[in-house]
């Protein structure tokens, strides 16, 4: 046994308030931790668990009136939240760096990457212009970027999302830190992205005997990457350990919920697992009998005897969407990107179709298009047999708008801030005049909004008063207020937390079975995907790699793009 | 149901960050204080002056050039002392600044009507029609506000006989401010508009169906009065100023009638051979009541732009 057992970063008994108006707000309480050199120790938890604020505290970044009210926090016995601003700024940066979620606003645009790492090197030791382009060079090589003598002359904005990060994992590196702390360094990335992200900073951990504290919500980054990690909840760590036996045998209650909620790649269950410790205070959705329910009647069932809809529902031939990057007067000098190309798709009545690829693939560019927010290039799209494009009365598009509905993404901007909830899921039962009066419309609103679990109290409120979780609840209520054949969720949990997002999609399972619902169903989540879907298709730059039916696409791919994906799929 | 919701407001505007930062701020809260003092007087100043400066029976020229009450010469019935015509100062300063607030009111009125309706159509829909309104806003911009009035002013002259041009005074100087106003409120609106409108909330209501009019009327404008509101209340102040200075120039409400600005055209004559009161008050009053209206111009944009925060 060696004298210096110390660890690298001590944090004990770490209490942070934030006092406001409204009395005190606790974000961090009696939180204990260590990270030793070489280590790689995650903090994970969902959105409020405090765990950003504990990276803040430590580089004392915290946002005023934000403060460390109790505990100590040091790095190799030194007590770091007694250090006066100017002792501080000696250490961050120097001794402590972070890296943070978005690599293109951690990088100055206007400065080519090379004078940013010179820079940096140059204000933390005195070596010369042209040693310090020396190792730039090499640290830029060290993270895995090609050409590192070409591109250390670039701009940020001439790298990808994924080399962006290490540029800046390559800044972090500069000043040769004892502890690096990372605040969810790959949620912004893609899935192929985010895993040499990861093994780069195994990597780099391990060579330089660096302490590395990874900030996440992602159980799947937490397997693949930690060596120890502390489950937060509300503030508190509720279980710690080492990373394998908190995954395989999880004691607290909290713990094991977050676990079974992130949805599994392996074997499609019928529902997720209820999260009884978070679950607690949601009330349940109404059940309802769809054969006298509102959400039932005059469904145009009665159109199925008719021989014209024996075909798919929903069927696109040939689809491209041709976008102009850069306008010219002279067609020959336009700039033109197609976001998708000569797409071939059926959809058929009562399936739920899943849609996947990585960002920039063109999968939110058809859930445009056969929403009708766009109009395709080319191409034909047919509803129910009907051919939607050459519509030209607005009353059949009117028609084809009451059976096509969509569910957004961003539960924070899907909802109009200044209308109440009641008045956001009626528009669309007025506009299609599906009520005969005020009284009826608002009673429906009602029903629909206990049929989502949010109880008809929540009508009266405005969208600022719920969490996203809820929100997303009220879009749906929004979308299912038509009556619709068809409906297209545009990653529809990609915003929320993993408990939260286990819910919703009990939700859309529930509805789709319920009202017989037919579901586009679109994500970057493979796991999701396949608890959701009964058949997928596969997108890459605009083009269809793969469909297939969801058991056979996961077990046997086809397509060598469906198999590097699946390869690439964190799991627990 | 009405006392349902002031139950409900009432709380709510006592928690709000409005009333908040309002209660905070000593300054807002003085400004507050002298422009609804300010405007609730000269509202009311039929009611509360002591003299009509229109009536001309009432008007002496027995009267003219009495100093201020506390003066030597000064009566106590003209508390600020009379004009050249023997008119009672503080009278003719209610009665002026009426018509200062009227004709701010009205002008930004139009401006931001005529504003937001330009402003959401560009934004919105884009393209040709973006590109039309802005060109015109553009040229609108490039013409001071003093040169339109006078533009219009000299066109209604030409055209119309000089009483009805008298009369119709007060509607030249309105359309000339607010014409110089508007563009401004199209320029902000336009931008927001185009934020707005990528927003999904905009998106959500294409899909239900919504016809472009009542999406830009129903979901964009409410999210885009803000901005419009913190422009309208500095504005105010800035017409107020404009009418002053245009009735200074002669080309806004004429002589006869009080105004501010015409107030201290008058009073400009005797500057300088001890009056020095005929323009004193009216200019304090007119510096007072912009300074107040900025102020919570100021406090209004704090609390809205979230940018500031």
């Amino acid at each position: 046994m060696e004298a210096s057992v110390r660890p690298l970063l001590k944090i004990s008994g770490l209490r942070v308030e934030y006092p406001g108006r409204r009395g005190t707000f606790v974000a961090v309480e009696n939180m204990d931790l260590e990270v030793g050199r070489g280590e790689i120790v995650g903090v994970v938890g969902e959105s409020g668990a405090g765990k950003s604020t504990i990276g803040s505290a430590i580089m004392q970044l915290l946002e005023p009136p934000g403060r460390i009210a109790a505990g100590t926090i040091e790095l190799e016995g030194q007590r770091l939240d007694q250090l006066d601003a100017t002792e501080m700024r000696a250490i961050r940066g120097k001794r402590i760096s972070m890296i943070f979620q978005d690599p293109l606003t951690s990088l100055n645009p206007l400065y080519t990457v090379g004078k940013q790492l010179i820079q940096t090197i140059r204000t933390h030791s005195s070596r010369s212009e042209a040693a310090a382009r020396q190792e730039a060079t090499a640290l830029l090589n060290a993270v895995g970027i090609p050409d590192p003598e070409i591109r250390i002359d670039q701009y940020p904005h001439q790298f990808s999302g994924g080399m962006r990060q290490r540029v800046v994992i390559a800044l972090v590196l500069c000043t040769n830190p004892d502890l690096i702390i990372a605040d969810e360094p790959t949620t912004a990335l893609d899935v192929s992205v985010q895993a040499q992200i990861l093994d780069l900073i195994k990597k780099l951990a391990a060579e330089r005997n660096i302490g590395v504290m990874l900030i996440t919500h992602d159980m799947g980054v937490i397997a693949q990457t930690t060596n120890r990690v502390a489950v937060m909840y509300r503030g508190r760590v509720v279980e710690t350990g080492k990373t394998h036996q908190i995954i395989h045998a999880p004691v607290h209650e909290y713990t094991k919920s977050l676990i079974g909620a992130v949805p599994r790649a392996d074997v499609k269950l019928d529902r997720f697992p209820r999260i009884s410790y978070i679950e607690a205070a949601t009330p349940a959705a109404k059940v309802f009998d769809i054969e006298t329910h509102w959400l039932g009647r005059t469904r145009p069932d009665a159109k199925v005897a008719q021989p014209a809809s024996v075909g798919p529902l929903v069927s696109v031939d040939g689809l491209t969407m041709r976008f102009v990057v850069r306008h010219a007067i002279l067609p020959q000098n336009r700039v033109l990107f197609d976001a998708v190309k000569d797409l071939s798709l059926d959809i058929q009545e009562g399936e739920v179709m899943g849609l996947v690829g990585e960002s920039g693939s063109g999968k939110s560019t058809v859930a445009r298009i056969l929403s009708g927010l766009y109009r395709p290039s080319s191409g034909s799209m047919r509803f129910d047999g009907q051919d939607v494009l050459k519509m030209s009365r607005s009353a059949d598009v009117n028609a084809i708008r009451r059976q096509v509905q969509m569910i957004f993404q961003d539960p924070y901007s899907s909802l109009n801030p200044r209308m109440r909830v009641d008045s956001i899921v009626a528009e669309p039962i007025q506009h299609h005049r599906l009520a005969s009066s005020r009284d009826e419309t608002y009673a429906i609103v009602d029903d629909l909004l206990e049929v989502v679990g949010l109880g008809k109290a929540a009508g009266r409120k405005f969208p600022h008063e719920f969490s996203g979780g809820q929100r997303q609840r009220i879009s749906i209520a929004r979308a299912l207020a038509t009556r619709p054949r068809f409906l297209i969720c545009d990653e529809p949990t990609s915003a929320l937390d993993v408990s939260i997002q286990a819910q919703i999609l009990n939700l859309l399972k529930d509805l789709r079975s319920a009202l017989k619902l037919t579901v586009l169903f679109i994500s970057h989540d493979l796991p999701v995907v396949r608890q959701m879907c009964d058949r997928v298709a596969v997108m890459k730059k605009g083009e269809l790699c793969e469909l297939a039916a969801t058991d056979d696409l996961f077990n046997r791919p086809r397509h060598p793009y469906t198999t590097e994906l699946l390869r690439l799929m964190p799991r627990i | 149901m009405t006392s349902n919701s002031t139950g409900r407001f009432l709380p709510a505007l006592r928690d709000s960050d409005a009333w908040h930062k309002f209660k905070g701020s000593p300054l807002t809260i003085g400004a507050a204080i002298i422009a609804l003092l300010m405007i609730s007087s000269a509202l009311l100043s039929p009611l509360i002056a002591p003299h009509d400066p229109f009536d001309p029976r009432a008007i002496d020229l027995m009267n003219s050039l009495i100093p201020p009450a506390w003066h030597e010469d000064g009566q106590s019935s003209f508390l600020l002392g009379t004009d050249d015509q023997g008119r009672d100062l503080l009278s003719a300063i209610l009665y002026g600044t009426r018509t200062s607030i009227i004709v701010g009111f009205v002008s930004v009125g139009a401006a931001v009507l005529l504003g937001l309706v330009a402003g959401l159509l560009a934004g919105y829909l884009g393209g040709f029609i973006d590109g039309f309104i802005m060109r015109v806003v553009d040229i609108q911009m490039t013409f001071p506000s003093i040169m339109v009035a006078l533009l219009i002013d000299g066109i209604s002259r030409s055209l119309l006989p000089r009483e009805q041009h008298d009369q119709l005074a007060l509607v030249v100087i309105i359309l000339a401010l607010s014409l110089s106003i508007w563009p401004q409120v199209a320029r902000t609106v336009r931008a927001s508009t185009m934020v707005e409108k990528n927003r999904e909330y905009v998106q959500a209501a294409r899909v239900i169906g919504r016809p472009a009019g009542i999406i830009m009327v129903k979901h964009i404008l409410p999210n885009v009065m803000g901005p419009v509101l913190v422009i309208a209340t500095i504005n105010f102040g800035v017409a107020i100023l404009g009418e002053a200075t245009l009735s200074f120039l002669g080309v806004g409400i004429p002589a006869s009638e009080p105004s501010l600005g015409t107030l201290i055209r008058i009073g400009n004559n005797f500057l300088f051979s001890g009056e020095r009161w005929i323009v004193l008050y009216p200019g304090l009053t007119l510096a007072l009541l912009v300074l107040a209206i900025n102020l919570l111009g100021d406090w209004l944009r704090d609390v809205l732009d979230p940018k500031l925060r």
